[in-house]
């Protein structure tokens, strides 16, 4: 371009009104924003949010304190004591996950042999105070029991892909 | 000595070894189940084929002697294909438990699955499965798991001398079991779940509670008998989860007794964690510098000799020679660690030493027991005992009770007068010990337990010279001791000096303060009333019941403490988890009190007190430096005046489970206990 055009555009100052040019088509265009927390966006069966525990149909509880997934947690956010349980089952008695180091990678999900660790879709767990982000077995058979339809549902529709 | 080639690898084996042991040689390792070095040969699992040239079918290495010119592919096509066919019938019945299997992570039948299985399996049918069986309180059964390598039969059989366990059916129903419902009477029985390639014996005591991979290992010493086991203890946290044997060939080779195996969860319960003092006749928490000021004020003015200090079974060295030194600092040489009333003789090490040592056992042509039961008291050594008479059928005799052994015995006589028919030749057994090259004469605390303990060492060595036990390639004379701390004791000189008193002349009131390093197999009401009792130990027994303070120490998984075997092997064990609450290594707490009375021993720190400890017994140098010797000295010890007692031997252990503090705080043992011989259940107090 010539020197007149670059001096030209150099004074109008060309750029500042391509950009606001922009701004100001965009005031008029429909928005992408969403007005959360009245609108959600969609999540897929796989999303990873909150972790929960779950139970077969007749109640007992799925996990077989096998460690495998406190083997495989990259942040080792997972503390698990086990013993003979009344009946001659193996079962926990720790199970202890710090949502605070968990990386929600869904590693414990992939590796657990009888979907007993699930991470559910829920991602809004979260609390004023971090002891109370330090679950414990009960907090997490809790969540299992409550969410367990979802969780239920979210494992039938991506079962064919795992 | 045949010449064969091994994956293009030539080399030269002695006759019999098999084509697995020339691999191994040769530095590949051939994957098996149910061979194992110090078992016989069952060749039924096929996992070990290897492909041998000019032959048509593979080969099991196991079981073929190599022969002069044998080729054999280890890796090639046809080796493989019949591995991952193996693997393959391997798998088909058995189930999948790996999550809820404990041998999860350390199973040999997963290892090798992953390295010469298939990706996948094509069986669609259903598995057979097979009732569990009850075993007793320290092996759990999966049988479902059960690859039918026969281990654990061959085991039984074998070493362990029981033959308990057997198969019965054939073929695809062959089923492990006792037949008729019994618990496990071997006490090499946790060896079993050593030797299962699969989870289906494993760990009742530990069961379902951890995985291998989260587990921090430490090498020690084992130390609830004095054979100095070699263990490796495996800890999570602070918590000891199990203790497994470390390969030794000299002292234990693979294996490892019950009570070491099983007593460990008595480390987690009745533990003494703070110091306490005994104030208005109540005993009350107090903190380290008050218990110490409280001893510090009995300790006023009392005369020298009578201010005692006992150690028992568990105390290790470094520990004995810091109260010895403060005993001494007092003026005291009221020591004594012989617990249980035996007569040594220290003048001379070999007089107190197992000198042909256990390795040495498999060199006897006879043995002579004398007041002593190997299989309660030193499980490993019987089991030494035992394969040597499998070697070559070797003569044992046995004057005291009559037990089973595992291996058979002839009964000479109940107590010390039957070695006079011995010396004297009437005995037809004085035959088989004159005519062996190597005899052992072994003797136990039972026979030595008395007034009679001198007259009958100074006859066994008398005997032992006389069979011609005693020379410059052998040393037939030997001490079985039952407690770890016994013999570190008596190398250090920890027995009553000129004047002082012994065991029996402190209770009753000889001793007006009395020191307890951990003694409490001894009836504690002896004790006189008005003797102020220091108990400094690790768990709440009888000792810690009778004391006016109690001092918390480390227990053995707890500390780095020297320990001599009944070999007189110097050996340590390691640090693995941190002694509970205020709970301090027993030398540091007399260090601490040492300074606290104004008359500091002279270290700081262990390395410091390890020095003072070679200069007190050269010995104490010779960590890990261990050598048979041969008699130098062939005078034997002095009767002192004293004749052959009587009395028939008391037996030394009664219940094999529960005999020390440790064990009585196990609820396994208990529960051995209960199987065994109930009327025997010793609770803690």
């Amino acid at each position: 371009m010539g020197l007149l055009d670059r001096t030209a555009r150099s004074l109008i100052l060309a750029e500042l009104l391509g950009g606001m040019m922009v701004t100001f088509k965009k005031m008029f265009e429909p928005k992408v924003t969403i007005n959360y927390p009245f609108e959600k966006t969609p999540l897929s069966p796989r999303f990873r949010g909150e972790h929960a525990l779950r139970r077969y149909p007749n109640g007992e509880e799925r996990c077989i304190a096998c460690k495998l997934c406190e083997a495989v947690c990259p942040s080792q956010c997972i503390v698990i004591e086990a013993e003979p349980h009344e009946d001659g089952h193996r079962r926990t008695t720790r199970y202890d996950i710090d949502m605070t180091k968990c990386i929600y990678c869904g590693l414990c999900e992939e590796a657990c042999p009888v979907d007993a660790i699930v991470q559910g879709p829920n991602l809004e767990f979260s609390t004023e105070t971090r002891e109370e982000l330090l679950y414990n077995k009960e907090k997490l058979l809790s969540n299992g029991d409550r969410w367990e339809p979802l969780l239920a549902s979210r494992l039938e529709a991506d079962a064919p892909y795992r | 000595m045949p010449k064969l080639t091994i994956d293009a690898i030539a080399i030269e084996v002695p006759v019999g070894t098999s084509v697995l042991q020339a691999a191994e040689a040769a530095g590949k390792e051939i994957p098996r189940f149910c061979y194992h070095d110090r078992l016989s040969v069952a060749a039924n699992c096929r996992m070990c084929l290897v492909e041998v040239e000019k032959s048509p079918k593979p080969v099991a290495s196991c079981a073929s002697p190599a022969a002069d010119g044998m080729v054999v592919y280890t890796d090639s096509a046809m080796a493989r294909r019949a591995r991952r066919g193996v693997m393959e019938f391997l798998l088909i019945n058995h189930p999948l438990d790996c999550p809820i299997c404990d041998q999860g992570g350390e199973c040999d039948l997963q290892d090798q699955a992953m390295a010469f299985g298939a990706d996948h399996s094509r069986y669609r049918e259903d598995k057979r499965s097979v009732r569990e069986k009850n075993l007793g309180p320290l092996v759990k059964t999966s049988m479902n798991r059960c690859i039918q390598c026969t281990r654990c039969i061959r085991f039984s059989t074998e070493i362990a001398g029981v033959p308990e366990l057997g198969g019965t059916s054939r073929g695809e129903t062959l089923e492990i079991t006792t037949y008729v419902e019994k618990a496990l009477t071997s006490e090499l029985s946790g060896n079993l779940v050593d030797v299962c390639p699969v989870g289906a014996l494993t760990f009742k005591p530990q069961a379902y509670s951890y995985r291998p991979w989260e587990l921090k290992k430490t090498n020690s010493i084992d130390v609830f008998d004095a054979v100095g086991t070699n263990i490796r203890v495996d800890a999570r946290g602070p918590q000891v989860m199990r203790v497994l044997p470390r390969l030794n060939e000299e002292i234990n080779e693979e294996w490892m007794a019950d009570k070491s195996r099983f007593a460990i969860d008595g480390l987690m319960r009745r533990r003494l964690d703070k110091p306490w003092l005994r104030v208005a006749g109540k005993m009350q928490p107090v903190t380290w510098e008050d218990a110490f000021v409280a001893i510090a004020a009995r300790l006023e003015g009392v005369e020298g000799n009578r201010i005692g200090a006992l150690a028992g079974d568990l105390a290790d060295v470094e520990s004995m020679l810091a109260l010895k030194d403060l005993m001494a600092s007092f003026g005291s040489a009221s020591i004594d660690c012989r617990q249980g009333g035996a007569r040594f003789d220290t003048s001379r090490r070999d007089f107190y030493l197992f000198n042909s040592t256990i390795a040495g056992i498999e060199e006897a042509d006879a043995i002579l027991l004398i007041g002593t039961n190997p299989r309660h008291e030193a499980p490993i050594i019987n089991a030494r005992i035992r394969k040597r008479w499998l070697q070559n059928r070797l003569s044992v005799g046995v004057i005291g009770c009559a037990t089973d052994l595992t291996y058979p015995s002839t009964i000479l006589g109940a107590g010390a007068t039957a070695l006079n028919g011995l010396l004297d030749g009437s005995h037809d057994f004085a035959e088989a010990l004159a005519k062996a090259e190597r005899p052992m004469i072994v003797v136990g605390e039972g026979a030595l337990k008395g007034d009679g303990g001198a007259a009958l060492l100074a006859t066994a060595w008398a005997l032992a010279s006389k069979v011609g036990g005693i020379g410059a390639e052998w040393h037939g004379f030997n001490v079985l001791h039952r407690a770890a701390a016994r013999v570190g004791g008596l190398d250090l000189g920890f027995v009553p000096g000129e004047g002082a008193l012994d065991w029996a002349a402190m209770m009753r009131g000889g001793a007006k303060v009395l020191w307890l390093l951990g003694a409490d197999e001894f009836d504690v009401a002896e004790i006189g009333a008005e003797t102020f009792v220091i108990y400094q130990g690790h768990h709440g027994d009888r000792g810690a019941a009778r004391a006016d303070v109690v001092l918390p120490g480390a227990a053995y998984t707890e500390k780095s403490g020297t320990y001599v075997n009944t070999e007189g092997r110097v050996q340590r064990t390691a640090l693995s988890v941190f002694p509970p609450g205020d709970a301090k290594e027993d030398w540091r707490i007399l260090r601490a009190f040492s300074a606290v009375v104004g008359k500091a021993l002279p270290y700081d720190t262990l390395e410091a007190l390890r020095r003072r400890l070679v200069t007190v017994n050269p010995v104490f140098g010779t960590h890990d430096a261990f050598r048979r010797k041969a008699a130098s000295d062939t005078v034997g010890p002095s009767p002192k005046g004293g004749t052959l007692s009587h009395r028939k031997f008391p037996p030394m252990i009664a219940n094999y489970y529960q005999t020390d503090p440790i064990s009585r705080a196990s609820p396994t043992m208990r529960a051995c206990t209960e199987t065994y011989s109930p009327p025997l259940l010793q609770v803690a107090e």
